[in-house]
This record gives C-alpha cells, structure tokens and sequence, in this order.
C-alpha cells in the first residue's frame, strides 16, 4: 500500500472530486477514481488547498529549546496545514553562518514533519554592524534566500542598502522588521489614547512606516527584492499598495493577529496579548483585511514565537512579545477573510501557499493541485468549530492568545510529497519524507 | 463592596464622597492625645514596594498602625532588565503569610491589576502608584485637599472648580488619576504642558489642555505642580531646564496673577527651582505640607473602607473575582 485515495475533496474550494497520492506526487485526479488498495481519506466536505508555506516561524532551536524545538515547532506547522516553514534567523547562536542554517535545515530532515527553509540573518548577530556571510548562507545545503534580522530592525540606510544589492547576485530577498528603533525605545503597545491611558510606552505607526517607505526607495533605487514582514498599519498598507503601483518588487506580509485582534486588549495587562509589532486599532484590522483581499499584502505569516510559561507570567513590561501561531492560522484566515466575504478558498491559496513559495523561491511548493505535482497539500474543514484549549497544541510552548476562543474550522490532514503528516487532525506516523523540494 | 483600588476610575462619585467624608473623620483623630483606632486590629497591611518611594510607603504605614492594623514592609527592588523574584512568587508568598491588604507600588504599569487578578492572592490590592498609568491614593488625597480648602460645610461639592495641573503629564502616573477622579467630583480640569509632554491622545481625555500656562492660571481655583525630571531634557522633551522653567514654573509673578482663594499643589518631591520657586513653594498659597498630612487620613479611609470598615463602603455588589475592575 503506497500511497493515498482522497476521496471527495474540493480543491481550492470547487466541485469535489477523488486525488491519488502516489510516489510523492498527485498520480491521479477527478471524480470516481477507482480503488487501488492505497489508503482511503474520506474528504467529503473538505477543502483541499495546497500545503501552505510560513514565511515567520520561529523555531527556537538552536538556544531556546525550552521553548520550542524544530521537532515541536514543525509539527506544529504541519497540524496546521503547513508543509514548509522558514526559521527565523534569531536563535542562539543566530543563525549568521552557513553552520547555523545546514544544522537547523537537517534538523527539520530529521523531523520530516514539515521541510523547514532557515533564514539567514543579514547582519553579524543581529547586531546592525555589518553583513553576515550571506552568501556562504545561499550556496550552503540549506540554500537560503531569505535574509532578516527579525526581532531588530536594519536600521542603517546604507547597510540596508548594501544588503539588497549583495543578494541579488544570487536571488535572495531582504525580510525586513520595520521598526524605527529611536521612534520605539521601551515601547510596549500601540501608541494611541488607549496607551496614554494605561501608562504604557507607545509604539507609533510612524515607527513601522517610515522604515518601510525608505526601504521601498532603497529597492527600487538598487533594483532588488524587498519583502516586508508582519505590516500592522494603515499606513503600511498604503505605502506598500504605493510602491507596488510603481512596478517596484516589494512585497508584504501579515500575520493572522493583526487580521483579528486589537490594541483594545492591552486594557487587560495580560502580556498574552504583547506582540510585536503590536496589536493595533481597528481602523488598521479593517486595513489589512482589505490590503490582503486585493493583493496589496502578498501573503499571510505566523510570526509563530514561542515562549516559556514564566516570560508570560508576568508584568507586561517585563514580559517577552509574541504569540504562538502556526496551528490557528488557518481558521483565523478563514474567520477574517472568507467567512467576511473578502477572499475565496483559491485566493487563500494564493496567500498562504503560492505566493510566500514565490517569495522565498521555493519550487517545490506553492504548486497547484494537478496530476504530476509535488502531493503537498492540506485538507481543512471549514465547518467544524471548536473552542481552542492550550492543552490540544502540539506546541511546546502555551502563549496563544486565542484559547477559550471559538475558531470556525480545523485543519484534518496534511501531506508532504504524499506522506501524511496528519491525519483525522493528529500527528500521523510518518516515514522519512526523503527529497526536499 | 469593591475589594481593590487599581485605579480612581474605579470609583464612582458617591464612593470618592464617602473617602472623602471618611477622611475627613480619620483627619479629627490627629487633635486626639491618642491618634489611634483598633478598627483593623488582627488585619495585616502588607507594603510591597518595588520601587523607592519613602514619602508613600511611611504614609501607607502611618496609616495602616493607627487603625491598629499589622504592617509588613516587603522592599522587592527590581527592574525588567534585573530580574529578581516573580511578582508571582512574592504574590504566593504574600498570600501564604495571610495578607489581607497589599498595598503596591510597582514600576510596572498594570502590576497591580495583575496582582489583584491573576488569581495568585485573595488579598485587596490598592495601588500605590504602577509605573506611568495610576496613582489613585494621591488623587484621593489631591481631592481632599481641594475639597478641604474650597468646599467646606456640608453639601458643598468640587463642581465647576477649575482645577490647573501643570508638567509632565505624559509620564505622571498623579496626573491621570486626578483626571479621572476630579472629573467624578465634577470639577474641570485643564492639563498644561509643552506639547512633548502631554501623551498622544490626549484630546479623547475628558479635559481641557493647554501650552499656555499664563492664559490659564488667571481662572484657576487650584494650581497643581508636577514634578520634572531633568533627565527629560537629555531625550529632548524640552531644550533646557532654563527654558522649561520660564515656559511652565511657577514663580512669585506667576502667582501674582491667581485669584485670592486658589491653592497652590504639588504631589512631590518638589525640584525648587525647577517646576516651583522656592517663594511660592513657601507662600500661604502652598498646601503641600498639608497634602501630606491628608494622605495618611486619605490613606487610613481607603483601607478602612476596603477592609470591611462598612459594607457600602468603597463600591457596588459584591465580586469576589474582582475581575471587573478596570
């Protein structure tokens, strides 16, 4: 028995129909197909999408295996219809050499849950002083194309400048984390009247903006890549929308947070709620939304960020930003985007899987669902909702924001190159999924 | 009634009055040979302050030992950057010694509501000051002070009093508290600073603001100083402490031009020469000696109230889960 007969899905949300999982790949598709003594997924009423790419995880590993590991985090990703996720560069050591990045990439191997792509940083530490080799990076196993220094913005004008052009030689993209230090010391929310109200140091859009319009001029001066991560405000959306009307290759993100949630929650002080970039104000929810239904954001990221009990247990100024992310995305998506009207399952496809694929140059994602394809692929009900309880994640880490909250749906099965990651939407056995694509 | 004070937005205007009326009864026990009451005697009033402040802390103290009450100063110095012991763990160990009240200071905005509703301590909690966000015994102990000097005899109220305060808004935890409580009281309040210091949304704050300290003394009935930290200057909130002197002190011409009756405040500690000058520091006009001696009675009505002192004391229904408290 070698593979899988997924009977009656509906890909990308259309008219059901059968998939044959054969060898990696779709060996067959359409309605009826007969029974080959491969294993049967009953997928009625399920929506097949194409195995979805992160272009924002953090895996913790290595450093902070008490947070995360690669192990915990991609299975994670793969309950959450995931088949390839790229690790953030801020680990301990940081992922700055081409060491770093072929250890966290075998990691993943080994893992076989998810294929994980490391991202390179693009400065010495993270430390804004001078670029990382980042080209040893790209020619090393892990062929990395992505370089950030997530968690700390490229601050320096010309060592971002230096960087975009220095990766085109081997088509690789800058992720940039667009915060202004100086506009940002200690700051702890959204600056807005709520921030003044709770006595909390504001984190001003202009902050973010200014950073991304500057970079926006920078790429198109240098004739590079720019991808900006997590965009939170208005503002960013604009100018993003802005600098793509000129032609120039930038592209966005957003993460499923900041399609949902708002500043309004800080009013809590419960640090569950401290991100960064921080939860803004509805005006900017509605702004995103709108910026990812008509293209203006390429592609939705987690910003996956584990964190250990105590670093949430705590006053909010002490505590550490981030959310988990990886195994709510998906019906988050689904709430803010299509149960809103605002995208189709095929356009959620194109945000989750095929464009962050594009961006971060893989080519063995982000495929369509046709017979000879690469069998990534997720099956997801969008009629199942469930509370989320902390206890169900496979995370090792509990700082999501949205347990006792109700999701409409839930992810059923993922497959990588044909191997089920998961199945009835638990961890399946797995063999060594072999060939990374 | 309610069991923590978090905030002076917690209080409505008939449980501000009954501190206020409280006070003013603790206030009389000071003319007594023996300046104490037994009404919290077996009750142990816990301090946990995780920042230095001497002035608040002995007036807490003051406070809690002549109600009879035990005392317990828990000094936990710490920053986010040095971490010590959790405000978890001291909060477990609070509640494990038998703790009734803790009353916190906390560089943290929003520890104390933490505090009170993380589930860690069955406690009251009463903020001594969190951060930049509250401060709301001062604010009790501010309003007092005005309504003492300029609504004495009963039935007289703070309303329509015009009520100055004057600096750094941006980071005066005092000032949002005096906001929210003179409001409830039905006073007018304007907040006057250099546009640097007044935070950003101001404008959604029930009170009037103003960059004009001169156009706006002439009409005030109480003049509340804040402090200025000099360090400011060097993060360019104002040029030079010269300048902001000259733009925003209080000096004797200054003061020449209020009406007979206005107060002159200022929660403290002052920096002379600075915010206020010595001459106007010192003059009939200055309260500031008596806003402390206020704060202890202020302080004495609010653990009174909330440890059971009288059940329609400090609030509404009863909630254990104190969870509705911000």
């Amino acid at each position: 028995m070698s593979g899988y007969l997924v009977r009656g899905a509906r890909i990308v949300g259309g008219r059901p129909t059968d998939l044959l999982l054969e060898d990696g790949v779709i060996a067959a598709l359409g309605p009826g197909l007969a029974y080959d003594g491969s294993e049967v997924v009953d997928a009625d009423g399920l929506v097949a999408l194409p195995g979805l790419v992160d272009l924002h995880t953090h895996l913790r590993e290595p450093g902070r295996e008490d947070a995360e590991t690669v192990e915990t985090g991609t299975r994670a990703a793969a309950l959450g219809g995931f088949t390839a996720v790229h690790a953030m560069a801020n680990t301990d050591p940081v992922a700055d050499t081409a060491g770093v990045v072929e250890q966290v990439w075998r990691l993943g191997r080994e893992a076989g849950h998810c294929d994980v792509f490391p991202v390179g940083a693009v400065t010495v530490g993270l430390r804004g002083e001078r670029l990382a080799e980042l080209g040893a990076m790209a020619d090393s196993a892990a062929r990395v194309r992505v370089f950030s220094d997530d968690g700390r913005c490229v601050a320096d004008p010309v060592l971002m400048r230096r960087a975009l052009e220095y990766v085109k030689a081997f088509d690789g993209i800058i992720a940039q984390h667009a915060q202004e230090p100086g506009l940002t010391a200690d700051a702890q929310m959204n600056e807005g009247e709520l921030s003044g109200r709770l006595g909390l140091q504001g984190w001003p859009a202009v902050a973010e903006e200014a950073i991304i319009a500057r970079d926006c001029l920078l790429a198109a001066h240098v004739g590079s890549r720019l991808h900006v991560c997590h965009v939170s405000t208005a503002g960013s959306v604009e100018i993003v929308r802005w600098a793509k009307s000129k032609g120039w290759n930038v592209t966005a993100e957003a993460c499923p947070h900041h399609l949902l949630l708002t500043d309004a929650l800080a009013a809590t002080y419960d640090p569950i709620y401290k991100v960064n970039p921080p939860l803004r104000s509805a005006g900017d929810v509605e702004a995103l939304r709108e910026g990812l239904a008509d293209g203006t954001v390429d592609a939705v990221a987690t910003d996956h960020a584990p964190h250990p009990h105590e670093d949430k247990d705590c006053e909010w100024q002490a505590a550490a930003s981030g959310m988990l992310g990886l195994e709510t995305a998906l019906p988050i998506v689904q709430q803010t985007m299509v149960d809103t009207g605002l995208l189709d399952w095929a356009a959620v496809a194109q945000r989750m899987s095929v464009r962050p694929a594009q961006i971060g140059r893989l080519s063995g994602h982000g495929r369509p669902l046709a017979v000879g394809e690469p069998a990534n692929l997720v099956l997801y009900d969008p009629a199942s909702p469930h509370v989320v309880e902390a206890a169900g994640l496979a995370s090792l880490s509990r700082n999501t924001p949205y347990v006792g909250r109700e999701l409409p749906g839930r992810v059923v099965a993922t497959f990588l190159r044909g191997t089920a990651t998961v199945l009835d939407g638990r961890p399946a056995e797995h063999a060594s999924t072999g060939a990374r694509g | 009634m309610r069991r923590h004070l978090l905030s002076a937005a917690d209080l409505t205007r008939a449980d501000a009055e009954l501190v206020l009326e409280t006070a003013e009864e603790m206030r009389s026990l000071a003319d007594r040979p023996i300046k104490k009451l037994p009404a919290l005697r077996g009750r142990t009033v816990v301090n946990l302050f995780f920042e230095d402040s001497t002035r608040t802390r002995i007036s807490f103290e003051a406070a809690a030992k002549r109600l009879s009450a035990d005392v317990i100063n828990f000094s936990a110095k710490g920053s986010s950057l040095s971490k010590g012991e959790s405000l978890k763990d001291t909060s477990l160990t609070l509640e494990a010694m038998g703790a009734d009240a803790v009353v916190v200071r906390h560089w943290a905005s929003g520890a104390p509501h933490l505090l009170a509703n993380a589930g860690w301590s069955r406690s009251s909690v009463v903020n001594a000051g969190d951060g930049t966000h509250e401060h709301p015994t001062q604010a009790l102990l501010d309003a007092f002070t005005m309504w003492r000097h300029l609504a004495s005899g009963t039935g007289q109220s703070l309303d329509g009093r015009r009520v100055a305060i004057v600096g750094d808004v941006l980071h005066s935890r005092v000032a949002r508290s005096n906001a929210l409580l003179l409001k409830t009281l039905g006073a007018e309040v304007t907040l006057v600073a250099p546009p640097t210091l007044l935070p950003v949304g101001v404008e959604g704050w029930d009170v009037e603001t103003s960059y004009d300290l001169d156009a706006v003394l002439p009409k005030a009935d109480v003049v509340m100083m804040l402090r200025v930290q000099r360090e400011r200057m060097n993060a360019s909130f104002f040029p030079t402490v010269r300048e902001y002197s000259r733009r925003y002190g209080l000096d004797g011409r200054r003061m020449s031009t209020l009406q007979d009756h206005t107060i002159v405040m200022h929660p403290g500690p002052m920096i002379r020469g600075m915010e206020i000058t010595a001459d106007v520091a010192d003059s009939d006009r200055s309260v500031i000696v008596e806003q402390v001696s206020n704060g202890v009675a202020v302080r004495m009505a609010v653990l009174y109230l909330l440890l059971g002192g009288s059940e329609s004391a400090l609030g509404g229904p009863g909630d254990a889960s104190g969870g509705d408290d911000q």
